[in-house]
């Protein structure tokens, strides 16, 4: 297994160097001038001054080399210098945001927490939700319980979460005025009063996104359950005189939980990738809103960062979900 | 066969109907029969006559819906199976009456080991701690005949070969030294070596611990080589029943001596064609009026149109469910 993991997370690497090209080939071929919203009145020599202080004028290759010392270098030398304090990344240019002029990986760090708490916090929702609904609905299978989940999940992964959110902030925050249409950032949690806020604020952006995960998932776990419950080995289970409960819960969900497991792994880059629409929503700034803020601003450096971290989550997600297989299936051995 | 002992299992009249959307299907059909201690019942039929329905019907392995057990009585050692609660029944199955399946390479749960599923039954119904059942599992796999128990127990069912993974199927059932042994054609899926050590471990661990065994099969050479009685089925009812010599010698109804008419022999003269028995066996809509293999007999008279016959003692442990008589090649006359 560990050798296993080894040479993947070596033949990772190519995989990523590629990725990164393709990015940066794909915005360099993109429309659109980072000069752009520099105001009319700023003259043309000025503007090929800043051009030059960006690095624009060098050529693409240098550009692209640059950029992957700086991710693969600069980036994490900073990293152990703020955590130890040392300085060896002292004087070394790291990646600047072309809109806002500060570094890149900083502005993403910032932005973290909110996706994670949002994104991530309705994603484990959405799982716990979905593995015993799932579970009910296959053992129950064409019951009101199994009707009623089948519709529910059906609205879940049919109605985008653009239209479920604004619904919501229309009914809870506009009508009955229960919660705040506008995730605020700024809030800092010190205080009884202060959590209840933040909990308030998170209720409706976090049950939107974990009613479209728990739909997905749910449906997956139902399947699931059902292809294993009417296998030959329930059936041994039974005649060996256990309980229903262990019979399903135990014999039945492990083998269940085998696919969905992996699903579930191979679902979190999505995360943050998946909830881009819904922080727009809410206004919740998090890593979706930057990504959109510099697209929009033809922020390249920014763009190009974080289409390159969602690439690195998949392809350790990717790999997370392979070895989780072979732990839960003791069939697959990788060595 | 010990005459004349109280049965371990007697089954009476049982009638188990499955509902579909077409309607209903008669998959059993008021069966009866017992099984003494120690006796091997061989029970043959073609698919689809009900031999595992009857056998599931009893411990209530069927899925139900849409299975139901509509009527009958089925006392193990004088207790009523049918009467009982799913939670008294379910402590009946695995401790008192042992099953064994057709298909070793599914009849395991892949991701459990062996051991893990050798001592669930020691820990559920006789109250054992992990280590006593761990030890009474070793002795367990030795007594089917895998070597290396204590270090095989933790392996996976994918680690075994299937006639090997039989034998832990055995071993399972035989957890909890049961009064019962149902076999539900437990070698039709091995090859033939593999069958052939199946059965002589069954043969042998039935005279070591001494349960009654409910065989199933097809294979009527099987029966004859491990069965003392035989129950011939047919749409769901029991056509004949005898001791497996005299069954052999002295077939009664035209079933079965059809069924050993298809047997090909590797003795005597070489034979053109396999003899089948033609046509289907019916899938019942209702139960039987008439017999039920009037179809495809050929000697139906004029009477097996009219009702279902029913089981006459020939004496000597023989019974029968037919109005023709092979020695006149007429209608019996009880």
């Amino acid at each position: 297994m560990l050798n296993y993991t080894i040479r993947r997370l070596l033949l990772a690497i190519p995989t990523l160097l590629f990725i990164a090209l393709v990015i940066f080939l794909l915005l360099e071929l993109a429309p659109g001038d980072p000069m752009a919203n520099v105001p009319l009145t700023v003259p043309p020599e000025v503007k090929e001054k800043m051009r030059i202080a960006l690095g624009l004028d060098q050529p693409t290759h240098v550009r692209f080399l640059r950029w992957l010392q700086q991710f693969f270098w600069v980036e994490p030398l900073h990293m152990l210098d703020t955590l130890f304090g040392t300085s060896w990344a002292e004087g070394q240019q790291r990646i600047i945001s072309w809109q806002s002029r500060s570094p890149v990986m900083d502005i993403v760090w910032q932005r973290m927490p909110q996706t994670l708490w949002v994104v991530g916090l309705s994603y484990v929702l959405g799982a716990l939700i979905a593995v015993p609904v799932g579970v009910i609905s296959a053992y129950r299978q064409y019951s009101f319980i199994d009707q009623l989940g089948t519709f529910i999940s059906m609205i879940g992964f049919s109605v985008p979460t653009f239209f479920t959110g604004v619904l919501m902030i229309v009914i809870f925050s506009v009508h009955l005025g229960w919660f705040p249409s506008i995730y605020d950032t700024t809030l800092v949690v010190n205080d009884w009063e202060s959590f209840t806020k933040q909990i308030r604020q998170m209720i409706m952006p976090v049950s939107v996104l974990a009613l479209y995960n728990a739909a997905q998932i749910s449906r997956f776990m139902r399947a699931s359950m059902l292809d294993n419950l009417n296998q030959d080995y329930v059936r041994t289970a039974r005649a060996k005189g256990l309980r229903e409960k262990t019979v399903v819960l135990v014999h039945v969900l492990r083998n269940s939980m085998i696919p969905v497991v992996t699903v579930i792994a191979l679902g979190v880059p999505q995360v943050f990738g998946g909830a881009i629409i819904t922080e727009q929503v809410f206004k919740v700034n998090g890593l979706g809103q930057l990504l959109i803020t510099a697209i929009q601003a033809n922020d390249l450096p920014m763009v190009q960062t974080l289409t390159f971290i969602f690439a690195i989550l998949i392809v350790v997600f990717n790999l997370i979900a392979d070895l989780l297989y072979g732990v839960l299936d003791p069939r697959i051995r990788y060595d | 066969m010990p005459d004349g002992a109280m049965p371990v299992l007697d089954v009476r009249n049982l009638r188990t109907v499955f509902r579909t959307r077409s309607g209903e299907v008669h998959a059993v059909n008021d069966v009866s029969f017992d099984l003494r201690p120690g006796e091997l019942l061989g029970v043959v039929g073609e698919s689809g006559s009900g031999k595992s329905v009857t056998m599931m019907s009893l411990i209530g392995l069927l899925p139900s819906p849409p299975a139901e057990v509509r009527s009958g009585q089925a006392l193990l050692d004088g207790r009523d199976l049918l009467g009982m609660t799913p939670e008294e029944l379910r402590k009946v199955r695995g401790a008192r009456v042992g099953f064994i399946f057709q298909d070793p390479m599914t009849s395991l749960n892949p991701v459990f080991t062996v051991g893990f599923q050798l001592t669930e039954p020691l820990r559920t119904h006789m109250g054992m701690t992990r280590p006593e059942a761990r030890r009474r599992a070793a002795e367990l796999l030795e007594l089917v005949g895998i070597s290396d128990a204590e270090r095989r127990l933790d392996d996976y069912p994918h680690q075994f070969s299937g006639g090997m993974r039989q034998r832990v199927m055995i071993a399972m059932a035989l957890a909890c030294d049961p009064e019962v042994l149902i076999a539900d054609e437990p070698t039709t899926a091995l090859d033939v070596t593999i069958q052939a050590q199946i059965l002589e471990l069954v043969k042998e661990l039935r005279h070591k611990l001494g349960m009654a065994i409910v065989w199933i099969t097809h294979d009527l050479g099987v029966i004859a080589g491990i069965a003392d009685r035989v129950m011939v089925m047919y749409a769901g009812q029991v056509v004949e029943q005898a001791p497996v010599k005299e069954l052999f010698t002295n077939p009664q109804h035209p079933y079965t001596r059809a069924l050993l008419q298809t047997v090909p022999s590797v003795r005597g003269r070489r034979v053109e064609k396999l003899r089948v028995i033609r046509g289907q066996p019916p899938v019942l809509g209702a139960p039987p009026a008439a017999c039920p293999f009037r179809p495809r007999c050929d000697h139906a008279l004029a009477r097996c149109a009219r009702e279902n016959p029913q089981r006459i003692a020939l004496g000597s442990g023989h019974d029968v469910a037919c109005f023709w008589d092979p020695a006149t090649g007429e209608e019996r006359h009880a």
